[in-house]
């Protein structure tokens, strides 16, 4: 793997016109990658999904040079019917589209990044997409202006590509009174491709910030999302995970709040069937005095699935007051499926109120039987209730036009 | 007088933290293989024991110390232990209790352990540990009639060989994990117990452990077994002298359940846990393991944690029998400067089988505090069942109070349900107990018990008295 990553970096660095010093930072981060490899199951964080293990056995060698020079051709076909969005399109990693038309323009800025490398996350895949990532933007939201209507991110791969990695990113930032809804929609027709994703969000003051990923069409690739959310005063940040399609998904969330009265909403479906492998990884650091985080994570697994929850509540010394609140629950269909769970509390104030739950087991005969008798069948009975199951999360979500695409998404009924 | 009465200041906050003047017999310092057939050979062990014993040292050759755990502490330099101590009125034997150093009588006197027939504790045959062996043993003759085997270690591996080898490692292998390989090769004493086919023990089993001279390691080995459709009750309580270094106690209790067969093993854990500002106290880095083997076992952990500078425990069950069931309580209380990472694992293997955890903790002072746990369901064991409850109670905001826990499911037809709060004590309870006129260190007393009443409830009566004693006397000062 070391030789493909030189040779790949050699050519990106080529195809883009950096300067030495950005040349320099990128080989570190390079070096870093190479010396540590993909995480294993020996680090803490990666104990429940082994992702070197999930590589080699799905996809083997993997290269990393893709050609940016020629442009993808944007298949409106993808685009979401009947609600009226800005886009943001990804084809195989590349951005092909930024639109912001139903928005004023002067109110939002975009700014070409390259240059600038996160540093939020210490594990290996960041230091991967700090070395690829060759273009990023950083979406800017001034002040008092909220988007009329929500942004759809398009991640689409397509055939063109096979066993690669793409590294992408986005940067937001919500400055006071501003707000922004995002729905990140996932589209592949790609297959054994691992992509590397990399958010950061800036909420300041009064800023609301409601992020929905939505991963749903069945494909093969290998996906790894990790969002950085920073978070002001008074300011709102809402997540919603919906984890179905890809082969193996790792979505992790790393809230900050760092001003009083800032709050932090993490949801999540973890729906799963055949083999596939599903994480979430929830870190909330209540960083001050005042803020409150509440987490519902709800899985159902059918046939050899496997899926994951680790979620933390951090509350450090300052963060008297604090309101934490974490839940998760699986149901397990088949005797083949997994479920683990990792839920952890790391609290060093005494005037919190913290706690967590889990659950996981079958489906419960008692329900079955009470529908069935009222003449439902089996299947009737066992689709209704894993649904009324899966609703409950549904439900969180605040915005009622986007929780109107998602329940048609997922065809949950009411 | 001056000196009584300076005596009587310095253990007004840890009541058995006196140590016995006497003389001693040691192990050359450090550890390697002559210092392990010191040990083996000056309790006259067969040949196989001194060979499972370099095993395990072999093993442990090769293995590194963990460092995963929150508690960090410096650097233990192994070489410079003690690794065998004794006192020297112990070299031969004493046959009764008449022949035994009266300063040992004295201490065990002084720690509320009286030995002599006429003052014993009714109810409870004691073993006596002093540092590295076996200094008593009460009641022995009683247990006898009902075929219990209750007796130092060292005598099982003379007297009942076949039983200790068939035993001894099968719970925790030699190859397990560093302080438990550690163990296996330089053990020297601890209790021995085998309950025969049917029998229920007439009374409580237990062994006080003592750690008297300094710079010595502790490492004590306890194997209970009960045989098909037997029961006993095992206590344990453990006490130490203030001491401004830090002393190593890695001891392994192995448990071993057969068919029908129910262990209940309580431990009241109060080694000293070092001054107000942490320095010196005991590091307790045991390794407690108990082997539902037979269908219809049941073995039972309770645990009242308020001594040592850092526990790391993880007393567990593996639940191999269908219908067995694994239970676990524990109270765990830091203050000042302690630390403590424990917790359970519950292996669910057979059938049917069930398990419960309770865990309260509590943290004051500058003291940090981790429950961590592991509840795993195998793919065969199906219709079981977990149920786990960790309540944590913090008093300042200078402490911290952490959960962990591990929850593995993979089995369809069962259910695994782990819930965990952490809170402080609320201003109403506070208010409502001062309205009635407790004073505020009174009514946290109170509230606390109330918190700790439900593993409380699990201990033998005695126990629990002593117990919630202890859980007051932890929090003295941390309040206000």
């Amino acid at each position: 793997m070391k030789e493909q990553l030189q040779k790949d970096f050699n050519n990106i660095i080529k195809d883009f016109s950096l300067s030495q010093k950005d040349i320099e930072i990128k080989k570190f981060f390079l070096d870093n990658f190479i010396n540590r490899g993909f995480p294993n199951k020996k680090e803490e964080d990666w104990k429940f999904s082994d992702l070197n293990q999930i590589i080699r056995k799905n996809i083997g060698e993997l290269s990393f040079y893709s050609d940016y020079k020629s442009t993808n051709k944007v298949d409106t076909s993808i685009f979401v019917d009947g609600l009226e969005h800005n886009k943001i399109v990804f084809i195989n990693g590349r951005i092909e589209k930024i639109d912001f038309d139903y928005e004023k323009k002067d109110q939002i800025e975009i700014i070409d990044q390259s240059e600038t490398i996160n540093e939020f996350n210490n594990n290996s895949l960041s230091d991967l997409n700090n070395a690829f990532t060759n273009k990023s933007f950083k979406i800017l939201v001034k002040e008092g202006y909220q988007l009329a209507k929500p942004l759809i991110v398009y991640h689409t791969t397509n055939t063109k590509i096979w066993s690669k990695n793409i590294n992408l990113r986005l940067d937001f930032e919500l400055n006071k009174n501003s707000s922004l809804r995002i729905v990140d929609l996932f589209n592949d027709t790609s297959e054994k491709n691992f992509l590397n994703i990399f958010y950061n969000f800036e909420l300041k003051e009064n800023a609301i910030l409601k992020n929905y990923k939505i991963d749903k069409f069945e494909n093969k690739n290998i996906k790894y999302s990790f969002n950085n959310i920073d978070q002001e005063k008074n300011s709102i940040s809402e997540t919603f995970i919906l984890s179905s399609g890809s082969n193996f998904v790792k979505n992790e969330i790393n809230c900050n709040l760092k001003g009083k009265y800032s709050s932090a909403f993490v949801n999540g479906i973890l729906s799963l069937n055949n083999d596939k492998h599903h994480e979430i990884r929830s870190i909330i650091n209540h960083l001050t005095e005042n803020t409150k985080s509440y987490q519902l994570i709800k899985s159902v697994l059918e046939n050899s699935s496997k899926a994951a929850y680790q979620g933390k509540i951090f509350v450090n010394s300052k963060a008297q007051k604090t309101d934490g609140y974490q839940l998760s629950k699986a149901i397990l269909l088949n005797k083949d499926s997994e479920f683990n769970a990792k839920p952890e509390l790391e609290i060093y104030a005494d005037d919190v109120k913290c706690s967590h739950g889990s659950a996981s087991g079958s489906l419960n005969e008692d329900s079955i039987f009470y529908l069935m008798s009222r003449g439902l069948s089996y299947q009737q009975s066992r689709e209704l209730l894993i649904n009324g199951f899966l609703l409950d999360v549904v439900e969180k979500i605040t915005d009622s036009e986007i929780k109107n695409l998602i329940k048609n998404l997922i065809g949950i009924k009411e | 007088m001056d000196n009584r009465q300076k005596e009587i200041d310095s253990l007004k906050d840890y009541k058995y933290g006196f140590s016995t003047d006497i003389e001693n017999t040691r192990a050359p310092k450090g550890l390697n293989e002559n210092v392990i057939k010191f040990i083996s050979n000056i309790k006259k062990e067969p040949e196989w024991m001194l060979d499972f014993r370099l095993k395990a040292f072999e093993r442990f050759k090769l293995l590194k110390e963990p460092d995963w755990q929150k508690p960090k502490y410096p650097k233990i330099d192994y070489q410079d232990l003690y690794y065998y101590s004794a006192p020297k009125s112990m070299d031969d034997k004493p046959k009764s209790l008449d022949e035994l150093d009266p300063k040992l009588l004295e201490t065990y006197k002084k720690l509320g352990i009286p030995l002599q027939e006429q003052a014993r504790l009714n109810g409870i045959a004691v073993d006596a540990v002093f540092d590295s062996v076996s200094v008593a043993t009460t009641f022995r003759e009683e247990l006898t009639k009902h075929g219990i085997i209750f007796c130092p270690i060292s005598e099982a591996i003379q007297k009942h060989p076949e039983l200790v080898k068939k035993y001894l490692g099968s719970v925790i292998p030699i190859t397990d994990h560093f302080f438990a390989t550690l163990n296996s090769a330089v053990f020297t004493d601890g209790s021995f117990a085998y309950i025969p086919e049917g029998v229920r023990c007439p009374m409580e089993l237990s062994t006080y452990f003592r750690i008297n001279a300094s710079n010595t390691g502790q490492f004590e080995r306890t194997l209970i077994i009960a045989d098909k459709g037997s029961y006993v009750s095992y206590l344990e309580g453990c006490t130490a002298p203030m001491r401004d270094e830090n002393q190593l106690h890695a001891a392994n209790v192995e448990l071993i359940a057969l068919d029908d067969a129910e262990i209940k093993y309580s431990t009241v854990q109060n080694w000293y846990p070092g001054d107000k500002d942490g320095k010196g106290g005991i590091y307790n880095f045991v390794t407690k393991r108990g082997l539902c083997k037979g269908k219809n076992s049941k073995i039972s952990w309770t645990q009242v944690e308020t001594g040592s500078a850092i526990t790391w425990k993880y007393p567990s069950c593996i639940l191999r029998g269908d219908n067995s069931v694994g239970e676990f309580y524990s109270i765990a209380i830091t203050n000042n400067h302690q630390k403590a990472d424990t917790g359970t694992k519950m292996i669910h293997l057979g059938k049917n089988t069930k398990s419960k955890i309770i865990s309260k903790g509590i943290s004051a002072g500058f003291s940090d505090m981790t429950y961590r746990g592991l509840v795993d369901v195998s793919s065969k064991a199906t219709n079981s069942n977990n149920y786990t409850q960790c309540d944590s109670l913090l008093m300042g905001n200078k402490c911290g109070a952490h959960t962990v826990p591990y929850i593995k499911n993979k089995n369809s037809e069962s259910t695994i349900a782990h819930e965990a709060t952490t809170s402080k004590i609320s201003e109403e309870q506070l208010h409502y107990c001062q309205q009635r006129g407790l004073s505020s260190e009174e009514a946290v007393g109170l509230i606390v018990n109330g918190f700790c009443k439900e593993v409380l409830q699990q201990l033998p009566m005695e126990f629990a008295v002593e117990a919630q004693k202890l859980v007051g006397i932890s929090l003295e000062g941390s309040v206000g």
